[in-house]
């Protein structure tokens, strides 16, 4: 319960920083007629279904619904209505531009192990990349932090990289939803003396500093400060997902190991030969958060990579959600393009959905405003021009949090500044 | 991502950082008179621009006919056919039209919803200098020990086991340049290549087309050598850097035309200026032999570009990656210059940060204006219908209809004209190379699959066959490879 403390404590000061800003935020109700529903729940897919938010919530689905007296009416015509999607894992607030390092804030080079190192109170929910992201129809992703090697004799990350938190693009850090992330694999040796041998030795010996505080002596040279050995505590009592960055088959049976050794709730994340031990990963129930466009051997980590990396985890029962490589937030709005692609190799197209909805929802600890759509919870949904998962359809309207958010984002003031300017000259 | 180097960079950049900021895009390639004859070169003094040197030995395997009818076809050159049909004879594309006859011993493909267009070609990829696996032992695309190298050959880098090309296949790409990074202020030359499988470069290589050079603006230069404290550090000085390399050329030029001039004269006492393997590059863009490919982001950087080329009197055929495009759409129309973009990428470094997902559109809209998609990626390459398809979506929303006979261009005949290569391939027009690709349906979609890819006819890929294409030696064998190829 000690660790529940700190959790808590570290929320307060995030929460206090979330505020949005929404443009048009409707503060009445809405009412969407004759969409098609997919409610990524038992209830599938309603076509022909209206749908009632009133009070933020989603007050009521089915077929002719009555608009009470100012209400906002929208004809869907038919068009797909979702819940909104998940950005993935990224640097989301945390990461105005790369290769500036006064603009991002998701490593710590501090040279040693620091779990209790967490990236949502360096949130900023006013950056620009949360607008184009709401508009691409995500409205929650997982912020989170990437450990960096130390260079030329400067001090660098450990393969502990620090905790993250779930971000609503409103621009609040959803309270309780704190996960740990660590890197494995050869892309993580630089941080861990060299060796992924040494990954596992370490990972075990601060889960051991942890477990046994009593066996340490005064004058032992210690990976963790108490602060640290605390936040690790509360992962190992399961109250946080740990996700290992990790693509390697070997490595990740070491990761499906260790978590039944150490009780740990683990999430695979990259995985990229996560289809070669999929029924290990299935009886161990551990989800794999991965991009499905990953298909090339990069590294001699994933030779085994492939384009039905996805269609074949869910096949063995594997719970998958999506997530671009990149870290960068800046155009997460893309991770709808994989779901896509990964139907056309073979993923069932409501599991594509799911992918990018309810499973990461459930992953990460935010099911019950996020992922699905269902009478009495948050509206947290986007009205669709056509096939949500087609490259072509673009986001018309979005609900975050009962709210719906602007359609408007830098990236559309620049097009509508220089569209004028177009327009003259071509009328010229 | 960004630039795929850059996107490299990223991936690596808690391992190596600086590895990072030292990657990144340029081009190039050379001039060349179609010459596969294997002919010893007589004479000349500096060559310049040479198909002599490196030459293509890339040769056309015999195939049948083939005839693919009932088909919604776009030809590349802005028409759309409904129910057509498109016959390949001895690897040319022989005629487009309706009810076309078969000759003897054809093969047939039934268009059956299908849709038919020129191959694709990726004027901007690293695939080759910055291979799979990205070990540093591959990383071979930038030269960034100076930050003015024109000498360097992209080619000579190009691994062509790399597994990038065959992924690329799939995704119907029949030509595409490899450009070196852009690391450097000017950065090397290009080379174009078809996507077919080869042990050397030299049989990949696209015959008789000119090469290119890569240049580089902004960030990337000044980042990695202000980074080591030297030249340059600012965009003031790349500009500087760049205009004391033209003025060497163009004394270099001038000494071998006046040595010519003597030479032809009669005085046999004229001696030729001494060979200058850099300076050979730069002459041969001064001679219009070479095609300039300018990696620039800012609308600023651009319009500075176009002033420098004034001064020197050379082309730039086309900014890469031109993020601000859309800002001056109608100076780059007004100069006959193609920008190569990306769909949606943006942000990943500063002036990469007023990207916006309608910039394609844009400059497709600007009257006279030349539009290509790119990938620089070797992910992105896999699927540039795609691209251009998202380009297409946000056009729309802007109230600019590009229809799908027109947005084919952006990643057929736009990049083979900008490369030089537009009376080769690029279309589907009687003559031109049988570079097709059968779709199972609309390719502007992401459910869009090549179902076929032809290469100068010859049928590279086949979705049902996945065996045709044989996998990278680099794969071959590997444990862990084992179901993912056929």
């Amino acid at each position: 319960m000690r660790s529940r403390a700190i959790f808590t404590a570290m929320l307060a000061s995030v929460a206090a920083a979330a505020l949005m800003p929404l443009a048009a935020a409707a503060s009445g109700s809405v009412l969407i007629r004759n969409a098609t529903i997919h409610t990524v729940s038992a209830a599938g897919v309603l076509e022909h279904t209206d749908l009632l938010i009133s009070a933020g919530k989603i007050a009521d689905i089915g077929h002719d619904l009555k608009a009470p007296a100012g209400t906002q009416v929208i004809d869907a015509n038919g068009k797909p209505v979702t819940p909104g999607l998940f950005g993935g894992i990224s640097h989301l607030g945390i990461e105005e531009i790369g290769l500036e390092s006064t603009q991002t804030d998701y490593s710590l080079k501090l040279g040693s192990m620091r779990p209790e190192f967490d990236v949502s109170l360096a949130f900023n929910p006013e950056s620009v990349i949360l607008g184009v992201a709401r508009l691409g129809g995500i409205t929650f992703a997982m912020v989170s932090p990437s450990a960096e090697a130390g260079g030329k004799g400067a001090p660098g990350g450990t393969l502990i990289a620090g905790q993250g938190a779930v971000a609503e693009l409103n621009g609040s850090i959803d309270a309780g939803t704190h996960a740990l992330f660590v890197d494995f694999g050869g892309d993580a040796s630089a941080l861990s003396g060299g060796s992924r041998a040494a990954q596992f030795m370490l990972f075990e010996q601060a889960i051991g500093e942890v477990r046994t505080p009593k066996a340490l002596l005064p004058n032992d040279q210690r990976l963790l400060t108490p602060a640290g050995r605390q936040t690790l505590l509360a992962y190992l009592n399961g109250n946080g997902p740990v996700v290992f960055d990790v693509d390697r088959a070997s490595d990740i049976r070491q990761v499906i190991a260790l978590a039944k050794r150490e009780k740990l709730r683990a999430v695979i994340k990259g995985g990229q030969e996560a289809w070669r031990v999929a029924p290990e990963l299935a009886a161990a129930h551990i989800p794999v958060v991965l991009n499905p466009l990953d298909d090339l051997p990069q590294t001699f980590d994933v030779v085994g990579a492939t384009l039905e990396n996805a269609a074949r985890l869910n096949r063995a029962g594997v719970k998958i959600a999506f997530t671009l490589d990149d870290p960068q937030a800046h155009n997460i709005r893309k991770v709808r393009q994989t779901a896509g692609i990964a139907v056309v190799h073979g993923l069932p197209p409501e599991a594509g959905l799911a992918a990018l909805t309810s499973n990461p929802a459930e992953i990460f600890g935010v099911a019950s405003r996020n992922g699905s759509i269902a009478r009495g919870r948050p509206a947290d949904l986007v009205l669709w021009s056509g096939d949500p998962l087609e490259v072509t359809t673009l986001a018309e309207r979005v609900f975050i949090e009962g709210q719906e958010t602007s359609m408007q984002s830098r990236q559309t003031l620049l097009r509508d500044r220089y569209l004028e300017k177009l327009r003259a000259h071509a009328a010229r | 991502m960004g630039d795929s180097c850059f996107v490299q960079g990223m991936y690596m950049r808690r391992i190596v950082p600086l590895f990072a900021s030292a990657i990144m895009t340029a081009c190039a390639a050379t001039s060349n008179k179609p010459d596969d004859s294997g002919k010893p070169v007589t004479h000349t003094p500096a060559p310049t621009a040479t198909s002599e040197f490196y030459p293509s030995t890339y040769h056309v395997p015999a195939s049948p006919p083939t005839l693919i009818r009932h088909a919604t076809v776009l030809t590349g050159t802005g028409t759309r056919l409904d129910d057509a049909d498109v016959l390949i004879v001895n690897g040319k594309i022989q005629s487009v039209g309706s009810n076309l006859q078969p000759p003897p011993q054809s093969r047939i493909v039934e268009g059956n919803g299908r849709w038919v267009t020129p191959g694709l070609i990726d004027i901007h990829s690293h695939l080759g200098v910055y291979p799979s696996p990205a070990v540093e032992a591959n990383a071979d695309g930038n030269e960034a020990t100076s930050p003015t190298t024109p000498n360097v050959w992209a080619e000579h880098s190009v691994w062509p086991q790399d597994p990038g090309f065959r992924t690329a296949l799939a995704g119907g790409i029949t030509s595409l340049q490899i450009l070196p990074g852009s690391a450097n202020l000017i950065g090397g030359r290009s080379v174009i290549l078809k996507n077919v499988p080869s042990v050397t470069y030299q049989g990949m290589k696209f015959p008789g087309a000119p090469q290119g050079l890569k240049m580089a603006c902004g960030e990337n230069p000044k980042r990695v050598y202000g980074e080591r404290n030297t030249f340059p550090s600012t965009r003031m000085g790349n500009v500087a850097g760049y205009r004391a390399q033209w003025v060497e050329a163009q004394e270099y030029l001038r000494d071998q035309q006046e040595y010519e001039r003597k030479h032809s004269a009669g005085d046999k006492d004229a001696k030729p200026p001494k060979r200058d393997v850099k300076l050979d590059t730069l002459a041969a863009v001064l001679k219009g032999e070479i095609i300039v490919h300018m990696h620039c982001y800012r609308a600023d950087e651009m319009a500075t570009i176009l002033d420098m080329s004034r001064e020197f009197g050379y082309h730039v055929a086309a900014f890469h990656h031109a993020v601000e495009a859309y800002k001056i759409a109608d100076l780059l129309a007004e100069h006959g210059v193609c920008a190569a973009m990306w769909a949606d990428w943006w942000g990943f470094k500063m002036e990469s940060y007023d990207g916006i997902p309608e910039n394609i559109a844009f400059v497709d809209a600007a009257p006279n204006g030349c539009a290509v998609v790119h990938s620089d990626s070797d992910e992105g390459i896999q699927r540039l219908n795609q691209e251009a398809a998202k380009a297409i979506a946000y056009g729309r929303r802007a109230g600019l209809e590009i229809p799908p006979e027109r947005a084919i261009k952006w990643v057929t005949a736009n990049p083979a004209k900008t490369m030089g290569v537009l009376e080769r391939t690029g279309t589907l027009e009687p003559g031109k190379m049988g570079d097709v690709v059968v779709w199972n349906g609309n390719p502007f979609s992401v459910y869009a699959l090549a179902d076929f890819v032809f290469i100068d006819g010859v049928l590279r890929y086949d979705r049902s066959n996945p065996a045709l294409t044989p996998q990278s030696d680099f794969t071959l064998g590997q444990p862990a490879a084992a179901g993912v190829y056929p």
